[in-house]
């Protein structure tokens, strides 16, 4: 085809993931090292002759590891094969101290998958091809020579003197899942790693919060629009045909929208000035949210991938009937939809993440549903949102708000004083809501004074009562105000009412 | 005899990939060697079929963390180091 019939041609984007996810172990894959990285940690303090590479240190098997994979396999609707087995990639690199990585290759632990999200209202399903077990590699700095402290000299690559490398990091157990090239645009990339995510945690072996939890690689070409089929699907032929940049250094959800956004841009400019878009590997530069070429030196075969004589095959494919994995978040939404009658927008605020969802079950389980859907995706929810908090950040303390909403479906304080008291100072101030409605006054007046009050209310103001029976709608509400006047504003106004009525109508 | 031969582009191209730097003289050196080497293992073909160990499986430990050595320990044996790391030449 020429470069002029190219440029009238629409393009569609095609995209295929490798993301590689760190298994939440308390121990590296094939040694007992400490997996728990301190945020002001020393390098080289969690490490031991095997993830250093030291002669005639022997690799075991994590069994923890296996088990977090045969999770994401069961998540993934994947085929876990009867026998998997490990190999060596070899290259040199000084993050890599054995000179290979311990990886899989022909026989992954998980094969065929599928994972459904949704992107736009539109519910999507994308195939993963796989999912293997490997070992992470240690961190490096490039730094340059001179005096000042290391932070100031830690510098890009190409203006380096030499590297410091620490291996804490090496031998963190890493899953890669693999997909298919089944993203037609960097936001649908965007809404399956959000999905992927909330999966990964509500499984239990994820922690996004955790510094290089998620890093992703995505392989992007552009296919004439008029060769996707209508079910969506593209020939191998076709995406055989298209030249495809594969981008590295994402560690972002919206880094992976920013890199893909600008990858697809500039494939485009290209075909469209007729030129052709070189098959190579590209760096995303983050702070700059451009991608660069990045000159790559081994093929796939230059990897020279053999078995890993040091790693006796698994044969774990019954650990799929063996390991349970809890309800996941879509199917939980639809329960929660179902069990307690909570519209689309709550049932998804409340699975938002396996914590969220445990709590409002525990609250919703005592008291009204509805109402514990208000106070948990609502106000607690929000209240947290507004600080910049997560449901993590009060894991100890739930047991504090589930007595507020206790307090409120118990009438004990007013809804306004609970949300706009209470709440905030629990958050605040770090109070049990007891203590705020003691140092605040806040408690509902009990009954009794209420009644009295009634009582006092409707003998002190004759002219009103006349007032309330000839059918003035006014003289109702002057006695509430007065009854609310005598409780300090601690009765309910609506109970108030009724109780006026039912005095007067006597 | 299978087919052993290596030529100096093989050669040249291994060392780039264990970032080993060879002249002339060596390339040629290692040519010969490697085929030398090649030939070798053609002698596992003569070797009779011998009853095997039943394989192992699923050789696996419990996630329990053991220690393991200090920062001065895993750094004893390196040719240079700095601020607790291990140091080497920049690369690329």
């Amino acid at each position: 085809m020429t470069a002029q019939a190219l440029e009238q041609r629409d393009f569609a984007v095609v995209i295929g993931l490798e993301v590689h996810v760190q298994l939440e172990t308390a121990t590296k894959i094939f040694c007992g090292c400490s997996t728990d990285a301190a945020d002001d940690e020393q390098p080289n303090t969690r490490t031991c002759p095997t993830c250093l590479g030291l002669p005639g240190a022997l690799p075991v098997l994590n069994e923890g590891a296996v088990e977090a994979a045969v999770k994401v396999g069961k998540a993934l609707d994947a085929d876990i094969p009867e026998q998997t087995r490990f190999h060596r990639k070899n290259y040199y690199y000084p993050d890599l101290p054995k000179n290979f990585q311990i990886t899989q290759y022909d026989a992954p632990i998980c094969q065929d998958g599928t994972l459904e999200f949704s992107v736009e209202g539109e519910t999507r399903e994308v195939d993963i091809r796989r999912a293997h077990l490997e070992e992470d590699p240690g961190s490096i700095k490039h730094v340059r020579d001179g005096t000042g402290n290391l932070d100031s000299r830690t510098v890009a690559i190409d203006r380096a003197d030499y590297t410091l490398v620490d291996y804490n990091r090496a031998g963190t157990p890493l899953m890669e899942i693999v997909t298919q090239p089944d993203f037609r645009s960097p936001s649908e990339v965007r809404s399956f790693l959000n999905k992927l995510e909330e999966v990964l945690e509500y499984l239990g072996i994820f922690d996004s919060t955790r510094d290089g939890s998620l890093r992703i690689d995505a392989n992007l070409s552009l296919v004439p629009a008029d060769e996707i089929r209508d079910d969506g699907s593209i020939s191998e032929e076709v995406l055989e045909a298209a030249n495809r940049t594969e981008v590295k250094n994402i560690s972002s959800h919206k880094g992976a929208e920013k890199a893909l956004t600008y990858e697809a841009s500039r494939q485009r400019n290209l075909v469209q000035r007729g030129k052709t878009v070189e098959q190579e590997t590209r760096h995303f530069n983050e702070a700059h949210g451009s991608t660069v070429s990045m000159r790559t030196k081994e093929e796939e075969k230059d990897y020279r991938y053999f078995r890993e004589a040091d790693l006796p095959p698994l044969q774990v494919a019954g650990w799929k009937e063996t390991i349970d994995i809890p309800e996941l978040p879509d199917a939980r939404r639809e329960r929660f939809r179902e069990e307690y009658g909570l519209d689309a927008e709550s049932a998804s605020k409340l699975t938002s993440t396996k914590e969220v969802a445990d709590f409002y079950e525990q609250v919703a389980e005592t008291f009204d549903p509805d109402l514990a859907a208000t106070w948990v995706a609502d106000n607690l929810l929000g209240e947290l949102n507004y600080r910049d908090m997560a449901i993590e950040d009060i894991d100890g303390r739930l047991d504090e708000f589930a007595r507020l909403v206790e307090l409120v479906a118990e009438d004990e304080i007013t809804t306004k004083n609970a949300e706009e008291v209470v709440l905030r100072r629990m958050l605040d101030d770090e109070m049990a809501p007891d203590d705020v409605i003691d140092e605040e006054g806040l408690g509902k007046a009990d009954d009794d004074a209420v009644g009295t009050a009634v009582e006092e209310a409707i003998e002190e103001n004759p002219d009103a009562v006349e007032d309330y029976h000839s059918g003035e709608g006014g003289a109702l509400n002057f006695l509430v105000g007065q009854v609310m006047q005598k409780t300090g504003g601690s009765a309910d106004p609506g109970s108030v009412n009724g109780m006026l009525r039912e005095k007067l109508d006597e | 005899m299978s087919d052993t031969s290596v030529d100096a582009d093989e050669v040249r191209h291994v060392a780039t990939l264990a970032r080993v730097d060879l002249d002339d003289d060596e390339v040629e050196e290692f040519t010969a060697q490697f085929a030398d080497i090649l030939t070798y293992f053609d002698a596992l073909d003569e070797v009779p079929e011998v009853d095997t160990e039943t394989e192992l499986v699923n050789v696996m430990r419990p996630d329990e963390v053991h220690e393991g050595l200090s920062q001065e320990e895993a750094l004893s044996n390196a040719a240079e180091s700095e601020d607790g790391f291990f140091k080497g030449p920049k690369v690329s």
